[in-house]
Formats: structure tokens, sequence, C-alpha cells
């Protein structure tokens, strides 16, 4: 491990502001800085107090940011970089706002130890290192807060796509659009069920009439939603059984068990309703 | 030692489970139920598990237990409220309950028993 | 590990239960994983003082990339498991049982194994992810 010496720390120290200076013309020459996302006094912020973290937080010896030396700046990065992924901004140009602080930090280095090259290689190597781990910790956050954006679209899509429809008095039903993959079906049948409990349903019509094909996965998730209806108190049917869907379920050698199936949802809805007691007549 | 209360309501017996039960609870119950159905000659027994958040292979068991001695015991079983988490998961585990009677709660689990009873 | 608690009677088995059910709400697991995950741990936490002859079950968080998990470990150093393939078998039992405490366990969680040397003991691990 290179360490960082105390003559380099005092170097950064004291030229804080030409650095600054540097560091921002050259985050102007890259067009980080000119991204309408990001306002300027946005950016000079961060990078003032980026420069004031670094220089008062770097110590004479190892380059590991691990520490807690480093905590203040870790959690400066963390906020930097959650802001600009939700900003939209792509890693690169999040990474980019620590990278381009090493020009200005080489050339430092190269004007200090000018008479001693000998010392400039490890030197140059050491904010190296140090500037790669600061902005390796960014991407890591960056990436960190993209990923639970798309976690939470993901779950808010979800839930948009699970319509749970009162048909009548104590008659549920949940048409079922799209292809059904396990994780759906299962958030899909888990409010089936609450909703059974809050509305107090006899009876829930799954109707599948919007699913383009069954598979094997598929149908055992929809018989053990059925199996957990009817163990809760309710009962369910199944509608929308299209002639492919029959034949593919037949031929996958399914065995649906008793469960009740119609071939569309007024069929269902008729079984239903005389189920719980009612009657549909022409009025005259 | 501690039991779980068994009610008795006309003919029929009545049993709400609200605590977390050990296995050694439940098989008391299984005890106290048979001897309640012969002693009186109940009709139907009422389980309400509407307050159990979690249901095991061991409860399960005895509540497919309970069903199949009440029913030689000419007694009709119905059990009632069984939450959506602990049905996924029953279903899950394996555990169907094959042969025991559900309703959603206490009030249609009561009057399915009296529509069986009645029907006999 | 983040921490244990000894299962050796059948009351521990209740409170393993507790224990789990505070730690999946604290994990952040959705309800009905939750109820999963205490259920397979009450089937384990059994065969731990049932066949086992008692033991421990360990808890420790775990945690990769932005999902976080739970991961129990039920140890004891009974008898141990004999015929692992047959264990695992549904509807299988040595002890009276339905069978399904191994198999049905499995089926609840996202990560399942099974250690066990005949004479020395037997280890099951089993994790939640949410």
């Amino acid at each position: 491990m290179t360490a960082l010496t105390q003559r380099t720390i005092d170097v950064i120290r004291k030229n804080e502001g030409s650095l600054l200076a540097n560091w921002t013309a050259n985050l102007d020459a890259t067009g980080v800085s000119r991204d309408a996302r990001v306002s300027l006094t946005e950016i000079e912020a961060q990078t003032r107090e980026f420069m004031r973290l670094l220089a008062s937080n770097a110590r004479a010896g190892d380059t590991s940011i691990s520490g807690n030396d480093w905590s203040e700046t870790r959690t400066f990065l963390e906020r930097l970089s959650r802001s600009r992924a939700l900003q939209g901004l792509d890693s690169q140009s999040t990474a980019s706002f620590i990278f381009s602080l090493k020009r200005p930090l080489f050339d430092l280095l190269q004007a200090e130890y000018a008479s001693e090259p000998a010392d400039l290689a490890p030197q140059v190597w050491a904010v190296s290192e140090l500037l790669d781990a600061l902005g390796m910790h960014t991407i890591r956050t960056f990436q960190k807060s993209r990923e639970e954006v798309i976690a939470r679209q993901q779950e808010e899509l979800l839930e948009l796509s699970t319509p749970v429809v009162k048909l009548w008095d104590g008659v549920l039903a949940l048409p079922m659009i799209g292809t059904l993959d396990s994780q759906r079906t299962q958030v899909v049948m888990e409010s089936l069920l609450q909703r059974i409990v809050e509305t107090g349903a006899e009876i829930a019509i799954i109707d599948i009439t919007g699913v383009p094909t069954v598979d094997t996965l598929v149908a055992q998730h929809l018989l053990k939603t059925v199996t957990a209806i009817r163990l809760m108190g309710a009962d369910a049917i199944i509608s929308g059984v299209r002639p492919q869907i029959a034949q593919t379920i037949v031929h996958l050698g399914i065995d649906l068990q008793g469960i009740v199936t119609k071939a569309n949802l007024a069929g269902a809805l008729e079984l239903a309703l005389k189920r719980t007691g009612f009657a549909v007549s022409k009025a005259n | 030692m501690d039991r779980i209360p068994i009610l008795r309501m006309g003919e029929f017996l009545l049993v709400t489970i609200q605590v977390d039960m050990h296995d050694q609870l439940a098989l008391t119950l299984q005890d106290d139920l048979s001897e309640h159905i012969s002693r009186y000659g109940s009709k139907g027994v009422l389980i309400d598990i509407s307050a159990l958040d979690i249901v095991d292979s061991f409860i399960g068991r005895m509540i497919g237990t309970i069903s199949g001695l009440s029913k030689i015991m000419d007694a009709e079983t119905v059990l009632v409220g069984m939450q959506p988490a602990v049905a996924i998961t029953l279903v899950e585990l394996g555990l169907t309950l094959p042969g025991v009677s559900t309703a959603l709660n206490v009030e249609r689990g009561m009057r399915l028993l009296r529509e069986r009873v009645l029907a006999q | 590990m983040d921490g244990s608690q000894p299962i050796s009677i059948e009351q521990d088995v209740v409170l393993a239960r507790q224990t789990v059910r505070r730690l999946a709400i604290e994990c952040g697991l959705r309800l009905v994983d939750q109820t999963k995950l205490i259920t397979a741990a009450s089937e384990l936490a059994r065969n731990t003082v049932i066949y086992g002859g008692g033991g421990h079950m360990d808890w420790e968080f775990v945690e990769e990339g932005t999902r976080r998990g739970l991961r129990l470990v039920f140890r004891d150093e009974g008898p141990g498991i004999a015929d692992m393939k047959l264990a695992m078998t549904d509807g299988w039992t040595s002890g009276g049982g339905l069978g399904l405490g191994l198999t049905g366990a499995k089926r609840l969680v996202d990560e399942f194994s099974l250690e066990s040397t005949p004479g020395v003991g037997t280890r099951v691990t089993i994790c939640k992810w949410n």
C-alpha cells in the first residue's frame, strides 16, 4: 500500500483555492457542470464542500477510505450520488465529478515534487488510489440508489395492475391481463385474498380472458390460490378459459381438481349469483 | 395447567384460539373437545382462528384430527377466520385440510353449521 | 451471526416463533413472507426438540445489493439423519408427524440447506429475502 506523505497533504491544504478553481474549470471543460439538471450553484457548493472534506480528512499513511476519518466524506458522497440518481443523471457524469479532480491534483504534485521525481510517482499513485476509492464509493451508492428507484417502480407497477372489482354483493372479480410471471401472480393473488377478507365476499371470480398463455407454473399458482381461498372459507370460479388454454392445460396434464371453470365472465357471474341466492330476470 | 376455553352454545361448541399455542396446549384442546362433544352430545364445533398469525403442520394436523374425531362422534366441524397469509402458507406447506369445512367468519360459520345439522 | 437462543423444550418453539416474528418485521419482510418464515422456523424448531434432543437457533441479517434477508440456523447435537434423501421426501416421518416438516419448510423459504452427520448432529440453514 502506497502511503500519502505529510508533505503532499500540506501542499493540498495550502492550495485548496487554486485546486478548486482548476477542478471547476476541468468540470466545465468535460461538460459535467453544463448539465441543466444540476445547477451551477449546486456544483459550486458540492466542489467546495468536497475540497474542504478532502483537505481536512486526508491523513499521512494509508489511503483506505473505510475508516472513521472518512465517514463525513462518505456520507457527503452518498448524498451526492443519491441526489444525482434521482435527478436521472448517468453513472458516468456522477463518477466524472470525482475523477476530474485528478488532473488538478496531479499538476499540483508535479510542480511540488519537480526536483524529486523519485518521490513524485508514489505520491501520484497514492492520490490516485484515494480518488479511485472515493469515486468507486460514489458509483456504488449511485448504483444502489438507481436499483432502489427501479424496485420501487416495479412495485408500483404491480399494484397498478391488480384491480380487484366488486361485481355484486359477495362476489369479487379479478380480471387478469397480460403475461403472468410467478412474482406478479403472487402479488395479484395476495391482494385478491386480502379483499375477500375485507369485503366478506363468498365467491371470487378469476378471469383469465386477457392472459395469452398459461404454463405449468401459472396453472399451479391458480390452483394454489383457489385452495387458499377455500381454506379461508370462500370459493373461486375461473373464467375466460379460451380453447387454446384449455388445450394447453389438458396437454400439460394439469389436474384442476374440481375447480369450477366457465368459458366467460358472464357465465361465471351467473353461477356466482345463483350460488349466493340471487336470480336475474328480465323486467317485464 | 393452561387450557383453551370451550364455549357451549346450545348444541354447538365454540373455540376461539387467541394465543400462540405450544404443542401440548393443542393436544389438550383436542382431548377437551372430544370430551365435550361426548358429554353434551354436541352437533357441531366451530373453531375460530382469526387471531392466529401462523398455523404450522402441528396445528394443521390438530385441526384435521378434531374434524375427523367429531365426524365419528356425529358432529360437524367448521373452521373460520383463517388469515390470507396463513392460507397461502398452509397451501405452500402442502397442508390443504381436505374434508375440513371452512367459513369466512363466525357468523357465516354458525349459519353453515345450522344448515348442515338441519340437512341431516 | 447476530444472535442465538436455545431450543430445548417444547415451549422454546413458541419463543423461537416470537423471535423470528420480531426479526422478520425488523428485516422488512412482507406479511406473507413473514408468515412463511415463522412457519418454517416453527417446523424446524420442533424438529430440533423432538429429533435433535434440543439445540440452538442462530440468526443473522444478510444484505445483497438492495435486498435484505434473514438467515436462520437450527443446529443440534442429536443422532443426526441417516438417510437424507428419505428425510426430504414429502410425507415421510420418523416421529409420527405429517412428514411435512423438512420438505414443507424448504418450500416456504428462498434458501434451504441441510447438513447432518449420524452421531454428530444436524444443521438446517434457511434464508428468506424481501
